[in-house]
């Protein structure tokens, strides 16, 4: 009993002693691992507390409008929604995933695309999954800002064309910017960004674009926004204001309709592009939102090619307009006497071939040859004066090289010489081929733009413009190659004759009364003769008409190319004479807004061509 | 001669360090809650202090020998209890662990702890050896085996744990054998991975992701992680009371309860920490010199049985707040926010009282 008693009264000392000594051991232990982390790792734990607390949401900054050059809107931008998704928590994406498909009217198939298609990008990055919400998505995001965490809104402004597709393919259009593009831009633009992707939004995207700003929220550990930090406000992108008068662009787009070709409008003096036009063309409201894979395939396909801009990328046959370029190197070289004349019996044979003309002429100077677009005295003409020559003074009018016109894409023509031939043929140069390039066929390809200016730096002593679409554009120096005033009036005079003399080959359809206006017609063979005999039908020519007012020094200057239009003086001749009455008409009094009413308005049209003889250009609509 | 039970011989400094950390727990409750729809917490969190004292009081005037003579029946009243909660127990979060009692719920398995730690103070105290033969321990491990089996059954794994240091300090206390020890760790070490096949995929998920939390930084790490954050972002003066993102915007999972400790740490920082720790350190080993100064074994047995629950309270929920364990839902006593809890360690530091002040008894 005593031993029990003692035994019940005896603690372990030592071993409680232990336990202390444990005690003291853990604390220390759990001590250290707080050190660890709140000293030693205390930064990164601290940034990822800032990461966790703090998201930035950008606010997008509206891109600048463009204004014709009366400061009227061609193109601005609307407000609109994207919905965005929130993809760092994969978990509750895929949670969500059946209830936003839902909400947004999507299939959940459609979201799972969207959502696999950006694997690759880093998961802080949200994705874009509408991109543009209709007022029952916003409803739908809004009621649910607490429950479903991973969605969020985000305010963008989007492009609008309030006059369709007027000058769609020189604004061109905008996009999502390429990785390729995000490279090269030395960090300036980030993925995600909308830049101009053709036309004058690429040209000027710099200046347009502003720069986005930034609003940094505190959010809660759903993701719900409960205080805001700092806001850093966009930068709006700058207006353009553009050389374009959109009552001539409107006349000339209304008058092409449905037309297959090109015309350019220029201010004879500046180089100001006035209007500009290239169809068929392609809507640019498409590209506002995304532009859908099956609606980009078709465009890009489209054998018509919607998204080429033909006043600068069109390189095709001038055909007579060329004889311009060759009577103006006759008489300044002179290398044939001015007053060389030929007899025309509507053919002519040229070593050992026959080349026709379109019919008999009879006795032909220079200046019936420009009137009448005497082809056989123009290959005499060629034939005198040599490739060599025909080279020299084509590519001094500026054919054959770009005119570095704001605009991305401009193709340079082609100018044949001897040089031209061995460097791509490897074989010596073929006199016959003068011939044929004598009337503008052949090997030698111009652009509608290059032609406005040719004729323009012709009847204005060789002085070539700079053309260009963004107004006051200092800087821009005109080059010149000197022309002498004779040669300039007797070519001037050539071109007067084409529209108002009897004999002229636009047989006086496109008079203009009071006016001196002048031009060239051309009527290009798309095909061979041999192709198309061996194809056993004809294609139809691409008609051509460069139209000039006054005949020298002139304010204006329009190339008009109506593909597979037949005869330029029926196909192109009339678009020019109405968009230079047009221009006259502005300049008569004031505009009682006859011009500024909508496009491809009847009235307008029937009052600038109430002196046509035939409507060739009857709009469609 | 000194009457037994009088004011005096209550262990106030105890006290003092056990309201201190209350002190520290309300005021942290307070600060994760104030600004959510759970404000006003803390105010309960008051209430259960308060009534913890009085229970308290009421324990430490009943002998702890009566209560000991009383342990086969405390032991099947708990079992049943266990049971009964199993049949027909409410369901919180998943899991069945409260008896509707007086009016509202009670966590059963908090009761359980506190028998379980009388049931071993008196199994312990009978053994009268110094080494623990090899037929005690398994006498003891079948004891707390019940009650562990059933607790794992709610589920609550933390909760079953704790049944555990009851019988490893017990054992040690009572003359454990080095052997002995070494067997035991060599059969754990074999049990383990056989453990684990028996853990619920919840449980599993747990483990696994506390070995790699990087797998899964927004499942089941979430938690682990964002308690790192916190803890870590608080660096040496914390970021003031009220001012932890982390806390505030509620990236710490049941930052009032479990993770009370990261909300504190963000906070108050390594200064508020280290005092915090502290205070657990005094605590504990204010309980260790009272079992030193126990009259007789019973009472040491009592006393450490309490000390070794509140340790490895301590030690898993601080080691879990700052990744070192992992998530076992062990709340952290007399900080974390709860009243089947609050009132458990109140009790258990009554009994404390109740062998402090028979000290001197003969």
């Amino acid at each position: 009993m005593a031993i029990s008693l003692q035994n019940e009264k005896r603690l372990p000392q030592g071993r409680l002693a232990v336990v202390s000594y444990v005690i003291v051991g853990m604390v220390a232990l759990l001590l250290f691992g707080f050190w660890k982390l709140q000293i030693v790792d205390s930064e990164r734990y601290a940034q990822m507390a800032e990461r966790n607390r703090v998201r930035s949401i950008p606010i997008i900054a509206p891109r600048g409008s463009m204004l014709d050059r009366e400061g009227r809107v061609l193109v601005d931008n609307y407000p609109s929604f994207s919905v965005l998704l929130l993809r760092d928590d994969p978990a509750l994406v895929e949670k969500f995933l059946p209830q936003i498909a839902d909400g947004l009217g999507m299939t959940s198939d459609e979201l799972k695309q969207q959502i696999d298609a950006s694997k690759g990008m880093p998961k802080f990055q949200p994705i874009v999954i509408k991109p543009e919400a209709s007022p029952s998505d916003i409803a739908f995001i809004e009621s649910h800002r607490s429950d479903i965490p991973v969605l969020e809104m985000l305010m963008v402004h989007r492009r609008r064309y309030p006059h369709g597709d007027l000058l769609a393919s020189g604004i061109g259009y905008v996009g999502e910017v390429s990785a390729e593009q995000v490279e090269a831009s030395d960090s300036k633009l980030k993925p995600g960004d909308t830049v101009g992707k053709t036309g004058l939004e690429r040209e000027y995207n710099e200046t347009l674009m502003g720069i986005d700003g930034m609003r940094r929220v505190i959010v809660n550990s759903v993701g719900k926004e409960v205080g805001r930090l700092e806001q850093q406000d966009a930068i709006p992108g700058k207006p353009i204001q553009l050389t374009i008068d959109y009552d001539l662009q409107a006349i000339a787009e209304a008058d092409f309709a449905n037309k297959e070709g090109a015309l350019v409008a220029m201010d004879g003096r500046t180089g100001e592009i006035l209007a500009m036009v290239s169809r068929p063309t392609f809507d640019p409201k498409d590209f506002a939102v995304r532009i859908p894979n099956a609606e980009w395939a078709a465009l890009n396909s489209d054998p018509e090619t919607p998204l080429i801009n033909r006043a600068i990328q069109a390189q095709l046959a001038p055909g007579s307009v060329f004889k311009i370029v060759m009577a103006t190197a006759m008489l300044e070289s002179k290398a044939i006497p001015a007053n060389y004349s030929v007899y025309c019996p509507g053919f002519a044979n040229f070593y050992g071939r026959t080349f026709h003309c379109d019919h008999p002429h009879g006795s032909v100077d220079l200046h019936k040859g420009i009137v009448a677009s005497c082809d056989v005295f123009f290959y005499n003409v060629g034939k005198l004066l040599g490739i060599d020559l025909i080279d020299k003074y084509s590519t001094g009018l500026g054919l054959g090289r770009r005119t570095g016109i704001d605009l991305p894409g401009e193709e340079p023509g082609l100018v044949p010489s001897e040089d031209w031939v061995q460097r791509v043929y490897h074989h010596k140069w073929y006199p016959g081929s003068t011939i044929s390039v004598s009337i503008g066929q052949g090997a030698v390809m111009v652009t509608p733009i290059q032609l406005a200016r040719m004729i323009d730096a012709v009847a204005s002593g060789g002085t070539l413009v700079q053309p260009h679409l963004l107004k006051n554009d200092t800087g821009l120096k005109p080059t010149y190659f000197p022309i002498s005033d004779d040669t300039v009036q007797q070519v001037t005079d050539g071109m007067w004759g084409v529209v108002n003399e009897p004999d002229g080959t636009t047989s006086g359809l496109v008079k203009l009364e009071n006016i001196d206006f002048s031009g060239k017609t051309g009527t290009a063979q798309v095909e061979g003769f041999d192709l198309q005999r061996k194809l056993g039908k004809k294609l139809k020519e691409n008609g051509w008409f460069v139209g000039l007012a006054p005949r020298r020094n002139p304010e204006i200057v329009v190339a008009a190319l109506v593909q597979r239009g037949g005869w330029g003086s029926t196909s192109a001749a009339p678009i020019v004479r109405d968009v230079v009455k047009a221009y006259y008409d502005k300049k008569a009094g004031p505009i009682d807004r006859q011009y500024t009413t909508k496009a491809a308005q009847p009235e307008v049209l029937s009052i600038s061509k109430k002196d046509a003889a035939v409507a060739v250009t009857q709009p469609e609509r | 001669m000194h009457k037994s039970g009088s004011i005096q011989d209550y262990d106030w400094w105890l006290l003092a360090i056990a309201f201190a950390i209350c002190g520290v727990g309300t005021l942290e409750i307070w600060s994760a809650t104030h600004a959510s729809y759970l404000a006003g917490m803390h105010k309960h969190q008051i209430e259960w202090i308060g009534l913890g004292v009085v229970l308290m009081l009421l324990l430490s005037r009943l002998d702890y020998h009566l209560i000991m003579d009383q342990a086969p029946v405390l032991y099947l009243i708990s079992i049943i209890a266990l049971i009964s909660v199993l049949a027909m127990g409410h369901s919180r979060f998943g899991a069945k662990r409260w008896l509707p009692i007086l009016g509202g719920l009670l966590q059963v398995s908090e009761l359980v702890k506190l028998i379980i730690i009388v049931v071993m103070a008196r199994f312990f105290s009978e053994v009268r050896s110094d080494q623990l033969g090899l037929g005690d321990l398994l006498k003891a491990a079948a004891i707390v085996g019940l009650p562990i089996a059933l607790i794992m059954k709610q589920p609550d794994l933390g909760t079953a744990l704790v049944l555990l240091p009851l019988v490893a300090v017990g054992a040690f206390l009572a003359g454990l054998q080095w052997k002995h020890a070494l067997a035991i760790l060599a059969l754990a070490a074999v049990m383990v991975p056989v453990g684990y096949h028996f853990l619920k995929p919840y449980q599993k998920e747990r483990v696994t992701t506390f070995l790699r939390p990087e797998d899964d930084p927004r499942g089941a790490g979430y938690q682990i992680l964002q308690s790192k954050i916190a803890v870590g972002s608080g660096g040496f003066w914390g970021k003031g009371l009220g001012h932890g993102s982390q806390n505030q915007l509620g990236f710490v999972p049941v930052r009032y309860s479990d993770f009370i400790l990261a909300a504190l740490a963000e906070e108050l920082g390594f200064a508020g920490v280290f005092v915090a720790l502290l205070l657990y350190m005094f605590l504990l080993l204010r309980l260790v010199q009272n079992a030193q100064r126990a009259n007789d074994r019973a009472g040491m047995f009592l006393v450490m049985g309490v000390a070794a629950v509140l340790g490895f309270h301590v030690l898993v929920n601080v080691a879990m707040v700052i990744g070192m364990m992992p998530v076992t839902g062990i709340p952290l006593p007399l900080m974390s926010y709860g009243g089947s809890a609050t009132l458990f360690v109140f009790l258990a530091i009554g009994l404390v009282m109740n062998v402090r002040i028979r000290r001197f008894v003969n």
